[in-house]
This record gives structure tokens, sequence and C-alpha cells, in this order.
């Protein structure tokens, strides 16, 4: 998501121009083949304004998108049609659905498609860095736009060779056919004379119409690794090995910024299998991607590393953040958002209006430090040698790394290769490249190959951590108890002092998640940023600020509707108001809303769609039946990653206060939609994740380190207690109705609806998250 | 020097016999479908079969196998096809996929000892294996499928 931010804080020069790529090799002249064809039932085509290429937010992204069909897809003799997937793969699927969306463009036959990795290289294919739901949002209609130009190619090649009409020729399902004169050639053969002429101007395309999509839109695509995943040869980041290679674990400072006073490496050193110990110098906060630092021991294999770590003796300086303690940051927080902060929001006049008001009502909400703990720990491999280094891992930003990584070496950015594994997950974490650099760092200092493993402990105690976040919210209700003013603050520390000397001030991105625009249909709102200093790494998380936000907004939604007397799903749609489009000025806001980098004009945020999603939602679980004692449904609605999703989650509380999820209904509106099948699979995963962020997510720090370290106790949702069933609506649209988020958006609502639905099952009210235990007081 | 069988292979290590298997499946033999998760035997990602019951590879040495027969999801079947990984398949249950190895290799004890086992028996079974992405949903439903066809 945000390895660009840098750019804003030391702009680094864009680079330009781009290069192609070969994209036949030894092709084999075929002769002309002329066939009795049969007559294929035509192809639906429209041309260009079929649908007109509309802006987003992917062009203004670093070296934006890539539709070069020469860049991304190959035909081999054989008909084999090679794509490249150049985004990274850590299971919403977009390696699949990516390349299924040039394939059906193409009229290539799914069967005969292989999907390649792309290296870290955005000045050949475009922006890379996956993150922040934007996969298919911002590379959807490059994908439409490499598909057709490949059918048109196609289809100029085979005209060429026939000596007739482009006109009457056309390009479908994996061959192109001459209907009047009865001829066909398959793709194989017109690769070599295709793929040679220069890529057309997209205004001479002609896509697809919707009705003809053979795979778009049908979920019946299943993901190119499923073989590879389940028969054990998926290739993950701890899984490529090089001959010479050694295996690095590595003791790190307990809290941040914290160095190695002294270290004893003696007992280390004769645990057999160990080579060497080495220390890795480290960073101040700030310092972006910068390995922590710390005594690396190097072995011949993985367990001899993690016997000599444990056998270290090693003294730490404290460093600037010794004295990081949870409870006190807490109180910090809290007095932080008891005095107003700067105003990042001033619609009407709140102040006016709360002072006038016949009552206010206040609610406050906590939300502790998180950390992402993906199944596969960080680990990378490096290469340093001959002045180049070569990487492989597991990197939501591989070309981001690449820069980095040079940065760090002092090597050019060409003499940095970035090959990417899957993703054992990654939920923001692996956007971060600081194991790689610790790869490639180790691995030029001795001079072989190397491979960083992070254990469970190391991934849990170093994060990147979710922001620890109050959100103050107080609403003002005139005499008939109608909301009039609204002023939210919120405290929470920046992923900015991750890039650069800490205000404790956040970031217009952070700000953008639910703070400045908070939709309800309320005269007087006013939203404010409190002081919250750093003194962790703080990252992104899968859904970053939307989660305290959405938490915070709406539980205060569900308890001011209790505290009036009303239904809390009415109430919801009350506050929402009128369907309407926001308007930034009329919001009182300085500049135009983030948007989550969309521009308004084509990614407008709609209330009539999220009201949509909310009675949508509502319907589907039966929202206001009767239930058993003990059992509650919960609801709740935000807009983030530009998808309108509303959940209602239903709870069954446990006479011992255990709480179950029997059911939840997710309706998700992220317009278009490439493969409903992993739409799902992201609605069932979010539910799952935001599970675990609601009852056990939240790590505690004493003296400046993280106290918890392994799944005992940073507990995960597991299959004896998780959603069981997820049902995923989904708003269907045409193509014209922009793809948006997915992988991110159903997390932040599913928290307070789940702990909307704990109330009304007779539960506690939780305003501080992780649950825990609360329920079983 | 242990002697143990690793996918019917015969192996012998002369190593650290405390080395965990998982350790030694991925970094002596290059076996890479068994994942480290936690070392701590807490997800269940290194699950492997010792003489046919789902162990923690993290959790079980090179020692306490001498002699006995491991599977690894490289040898559950040869071709790929055990019945869990095709139900696994049929009902696209993975996201980023690093627990699945796992999880199938659990899902397959199950069903060896159990055949057709309740909803409960299924939940309690796969508990020890955590996914992220929270694939449990599907996870459940494939173990059911492989069990009953349904």
């Amino acid at each position: 998501m945000l390895h660009h931010i840098e750019k804003t804080l030391s702009p680094r020069p864009l680079p330009s121009g781009r290069t192609g790529r070969t994209v036949i090799e030894n092709v084999s002249r075929r002769g002309f083949l002329a066939g009795a064809a049969g007559f294929a039932v035509a192809l639906q085509v429209f041309p260009a304004d079929a649908y007109v290429a509309y802006k987003h937010g992917g062009l203004t992204m670093p070296h934006g998108v890539v539709n070069d069909p020469h860049v991304f897809v190959a035909i081999a003799p054989d008909g084999t049609v090679t794509i490249v997937a150049h985004r990274s793969e850590m299971g919403t699927g977009s390696r699949t659905s990516i390349p299924m969306v040039v394939a059906d463009e193409m009229e290539a036959d799914w069967d005969r498609v292989k999907v390649v990795q792309a290296e870290g290289d955005e000045k050949k294919y475009g922006n890379q860095d996956t993150d922040g739901s934007r996969s298919l949002r911002h590379h959807i209609q490059p994908a439409r736009d490499i598909g057709a130009a490949v059918r048109h190619m196609l289809e100029q090649a085979a005209a060429a060779r026939w000596n007739a009409s482009p006109d009457d020729v056309e390009a479908i399902g994996h061959e192109v056919v001459h209907k009047s004169l009865g001829l066909r050639a398959g793709y194989g053969e017109l690769a070599e004379a295709a793929m040679a002429l220069p890529t057309p101007p997209r205004d001479q395309l002609r896509y697809k119409d919707e009705k003809a999509f053979r795979y778009i839109g049908k979920g019946a695509v299943q993901i190119v690794d499923l073989h590879d995943i389940t028969s054990g040869k998926a290739i993950y980041g701890a899984d490529v090995s090089l001959p010479g290679m050694l295996f690095a674990v590595v003791a790190r400072p307990p809290a941040v910024g914290g160095t190695v006073k002294s270290v004893d490496a003696a007992a280390a050193l004769k645990v057999p299998g160990v080579v060497r110990v080495e220390q890795i110098p480290g960073s101040p906060m700030g310092s972006k991607f910068k390995p922590l630092g710390g005594v690396a021991v190097l072995a011949r294999n993985t367990w001899a590393a993690i016997k000599g770590r444990d056998a270290l003796k090693i003294v730490w300086n404290d460093g600037p953040n010794a004295g990081f303690d949870t409870p006190a940051y807490e109180k910090e927080l809290r007095a932080s958002v008891a005095a107003p902060g700067t105003p990042v929001r001033d619609q009407g006049d709140p102040e006016k209006a709360l002072a006038g008001a016949a009552r206010v009502f206040v609610r406050e909400y906590y939300q502790k430090h998180m950390v992402h703990t993906p199944m596969e720990p960080p680990a990378a491999l490096a290469r340093v040698a001959d002045g180049r280094c070569e990487v492989w891992g597991p990197l939501q930003s591989p070309y981001g790394a690449r820069l980095d990584i040079a940065d760090y070496l002092g090597l050019k950015e060409e003499d940095v290769t970035v090959h990417v594994t899957l993703l054992g997950g990654g939920f923001g974490r692996k956007s971060k490249c600081d194991f790689a650099i610790e790869a490639a760092h180790l691995s030029k200092l001795v001079g072989a190959p190397v491979r960083v493993q992070w254990t469970r402990e190391d991934d849990v105690r170093h994060s990147f951590h979710h922001t620890t976040s109050v959100e103050r919210i107080e609403i003002g209700l005139d005499k008939d108890n109608r909301p009039v003013a609204w002023r939210h603050r919120s405290a929470a520390p920046s992923f900015l002092s991750t890039f650069a000397p800490d205000k404790g001030v956040q970031h217009p991105i952070e700000v953008g998640m639910g703070l400045e625009d908070m939709p309800y249909e309320i005269p007087n709102v006013r939203a404010e940023q409190c002081k919250a200093m750093a003194h962790t790494r703080v990252g992104w998380f899968r859904s970053v600020s939307n989660i305290p936000r959405a938490f915070a907004i709406q539980s205060v939604t569900a308890e001011l509707a209790d505290e009036l007397g009303r239904d809390q799903k009415d109430f919801l749609l009350e506050m929402i108001g009128s369907p309407r489009q926001l308007d930034w000025q009329a919001m009182g806001l300085a500049q135009p809303m983030w948007n989550n980098g969309e521009p308004a004009e084509e990614f407008p945020f709609d209330t009539g769609r999220l009201r949509g999603v909310v009675e949508l939602a509502a319907a589907k679980a039966g929202w206001g039946r009767a239930l058993p004692k003990g059992e509650g449904l919960g609801i709740a609605a935000h807009r983030s990653f530009v998808s309108y999703i509303a959940t209602v989650v239903r709870v069954k509380l446990l006479p011992d206060g255990t709480v179950r999820v029997p059911e939840a209904h997710v309706a998700i509106d992220c317009g278009f939609v490439a493969n409903p099948e992993r739409v799902r699979s992201q609605m069932q995963g979010a539910c799952v994740f935001a599970m675990t962020a609601a009852m056990h997510g939240g790590v505690n720090f004493e003296n400046g380190a993280v106290q918890e370290s392994n799944f005992h106790d940073y507990r995960m949702v597991r299959s004896d207690n998780f959603p069981e069933v997820v049902h995923a609506h989904i708003v269907p649209h045409p193509f014209a109705v922009h793809a948006t988020g997915v992988g991110e958006p159903a997390v932040p609502p599913f928290l307070p609806a789940l702990t909307n639905a704990i109330a009304n099952a007779g539960g506690k009210r939780i305003r501080d998250l992780p649950i825990g235990d609360q329920t079983k007081a | 020097m242990v002697k143990l069988r690793i996918n019917g292979v015969e192996q012998s290590f002369d190593g650290d016999p405390d080395t965990p298997l998982l350790w030694f499946v991925r970094d002596e033999l290059g076996l890479h479908g068994t994942k480290y998760g936690c070392g701590a035997g807490l997800c269940g990602a290194c699950t492997v079969h010792l003489d046919g019951v789902a162990v923690r590879g993290c959790q079980t040495t090179v020692a306490e196998a001498a002699g006995k027969s491991v599977t690894t999801i490289e040898g559950l079947s040869t071709d790929g096809n055990h019945r869990v990984q095709v139900a696994w398949r049929e009902l696209n249950v993975p996201q980023c996929g690093f627990c699945q190895s796992g999880q199938i290799m659990q899902a397959a004890s199950l069903l060896a000892t159990n055949p057709n086992p309740t909803d409960q028996q299924i939940l309690d079974s796969m508990q020890g294996n955590i996914c992220r992405c929270g694939c449990y949903q599907r996870i459940v439903s494939a173990v059911r499928h492989a069990s009953t066809g349904a």
C-alpha cells in the first residue's frame, strides 16, 4: 500500500521508459492450415466505446498500469498461452483472476493457459505493490485491454495470411476463423506473425460483450496453484534453496531502537552445524523497512541456527522505546482524545451544536496493537555475488523490495533481481521487506547464499504492528433526540513513524479510512486527530485504520439506538440518511476525500449503495426475527477500499460466556465482479480473520518488548470456534460499475457486528478490544 | 545413526537425533511440502504421519521416528489424488495455501482411523490446525466430502 508514501517525503525520481520483452521463441513457421472449418458462433464484440476507459487510482500509482500485450502475453507454437501475473499472490486469487480476465478477453482456452510470475520490475509491468485491495480494482481494465489487443493482433495476422479483410475474420475459442472462406488457424500457428505486430491503439480494439464472457463473472475457474498447494509442491519463501546456502536465524532487540551492547557467541558456535555468528546493524525508528538489527546465527540447517540462537548470550542497550508499556500508553491515548486535536473535518458548527445540544452521548473505543501472523512467517533467500544481488521471497511489493535492497547494499537497481514466491499469507506484513534485506546483508557479509527464517516468536515480537487507538465519539442530540452534532477524535500512532521522524500525526490515508469520510447525514460534524507518538514499528494490517473506525462508529450507532429505544438497523439507515453522493466541500473538508486514491467522479461515495448492503444483509439474515435466549444478531456497515459492506453476525452466548458465531451474512457491493468464487472465499476468510482480531487480537508491551510470543498467547480463531457459515451476498453489477476492493473491506464491519450481537445476546457491551475474557466476567 | 522410512524410502540421519522431523524432511531431504508455522505444536502446518497417525513434525524428533514410517504430503499419494486432496480441490478450499499440507495430512489421518466422522469429530480433529486465511468453513466441508461424498 504505502511503498509510495516515501515519495511524498523524499521524492525519488520516477524512472521513465518501458521495455518490452521478446515473447516468441523458437517459433517454427508452419504452413497455411486450411480446413473444412466448422462455423463457430459469432462472438459478440463491441468497439472500444463499449466501455469508456475510466480513470482509476492505478493510473497514478508509481509506474501506473501497463496494458501492453507484448509485456504480458506469449503464445507458443503449440498454442500454449503464457500470461504473466505481476501482482503477488497471498491468497486472494489475483494471480488467477487477472490472467483469467486476459484469457477471456483474448478468447483463449483457459486449459491452454500457463501463468508465470513476474519479477519485481515496475518499469516493465506497472505497479506491483500488492496491497490496498487494488489488484482487480486497478488491473481489470488493463487486463481487458491486453486481451483485446492480442485478439486483434491474432485477427490481423490471420487476415494477412489469408489475404482477407480483418473484418471478415474472428478470433474465437483459441483460433481465428474466416467464416465465408471456411478457414481456421490456431493461436499457435498465428503466434509469431501476430506477436510481431505493434500493439494496436486502444481505440482500434473491440471488447467482448459481457454476455460473451466464458470465465469472467462465472466463478468456475480454479486457482492456478490449486494442484500444487494440495500436493505440497507450491513454492513459498522458505522453499527455495541454492547450493552452499546457509540458514540464518536472527536475535533482534526486544524494544525497537535497541542495540547490541555485547554478545557472547562461544556457546552458539559450539552447536553442531553452526557456522558463523554475525551482527546486523540496527536502524533508528523511521528507517522504513531497514532491519531492526541484532545478531545472526548462520548454520547448515534451520534447526542448528535456532539452537545456536538459543545459546547466544546478548546484552542489549535499551534504546528510546524501553519505557513503552501498554497500560500506560492506553491512558496516554485516552488523555489525548480528552482534549481538542487537529481538525481534519469541520462541517457546520459542531462546537456550537454540541454546546447547544439537549444532551451529548459519549463513547470511547480502544484497540491494542495487533500482529498479522501470516501462517508463513517471514523468510527470504538472497545471493549477493559479483556486485549483484538476487532475492527470492514472499514479497507483497517486489519492486519496492528491489529498490530498498539496492539502496541498502549500495547497488544499482538493475543489479538487483527479486523473484516472488507464493506468499503464505501477507496481510500487510510482507509489504515490509526487512527480512529480505537481512538475507541480502548476511549473504554479502559471508559470501554465500543465505536464507533467513523468522521464527513465530520473531514474527509476534518484531512486527510492523497494526496501530493501537482510542476513538472517542460525541453525538449531540436535540430535544427530540435527533442527532445534530458529531465529534470524532482519534488518537493512534501513525505508520508515518516508520518512514520519517515521528510527529505523532496521522497520514491522510489513515485519516481517510473512516475518520474524514464518516457518511452519516448529520448537519454538524467535526473530526479531529489527536497526538499519539509511536513506540514500535507501526505498519499496516489488513484493512488498516478502517478497523478501529468501523468498530467505533458502528458500535456507537448501535449503542445510541439502544439508548433511544430504536431498532439498530433502522437507526443505522436513518443515520446514513438519504441516498446521495458525498460532497467533500459540503462535508467541511479542506480537500477531496482520500477515497482510497480513487477519483471521486468515477468512484463516488454513494450512500445509496451503503444503504443497499445494509438492507440486503438485514433481509438475508432475517433481521428482527425472534431468537432463542442467549442469541443475538448484530449489524454493521462500512465502506472501505471503495467497496460497501454490511455484515450481520449471529452470536450464541454460552452460559460460561463463550462467544460462538453460528452464522454471518455479508452483503458486498464491490462493483463488477470478475471472480465471484474468490470473492466468496474472501468474505468467508475475512470473517474468520476479523473474529480473531476481535476476540484475541492484541499484543501487550512491557519495557518496550512484546510479551506474547506464539499461538498459545497470541491466539487465533480455530476450527473449534469460528464463523461456521458465512453467507456472501454479492450485489450484481455490469462492468460499467467499476470493480472495487475485495481482500480487505469485509474485515472492519465484522468486529462491531460481532460486539453488537454479543450485546444483543445479553452479553457485555464491548468497547475495548480484544474481547478476550470480557464476556466471561 | 538413525534409520527411518520417509515416504517409503529408507533414510538415515547421523546428525543431532533431537532434530525435529520437520527440519529433517525440509532441510536434509528437500521435502518442502511440510511447513514451519510455529515450532511449538500450536498450528499444525508441519503435520506428517508417523506410522499412519498425524503428528506435529516440529514436536517429533528424528530419534522418536527411528525404525518407523513417516509420510509427508509428498507421499500421501503417488499422483496427488488422495481422496482428501481431491475433495480439497473440488471445494476450492485453499486461499494462500500455506497451511493446507498440514490440514490435508490431519484430515487424511482422521479419515484413516474414522472413515465417517461426525461434524463434531471433524471440528475436534482439525482444531489444532490454524488457517489464518480463514478457510475453516471449506476445510470442514471438504473433510465431510472426502468422507461421505456429500
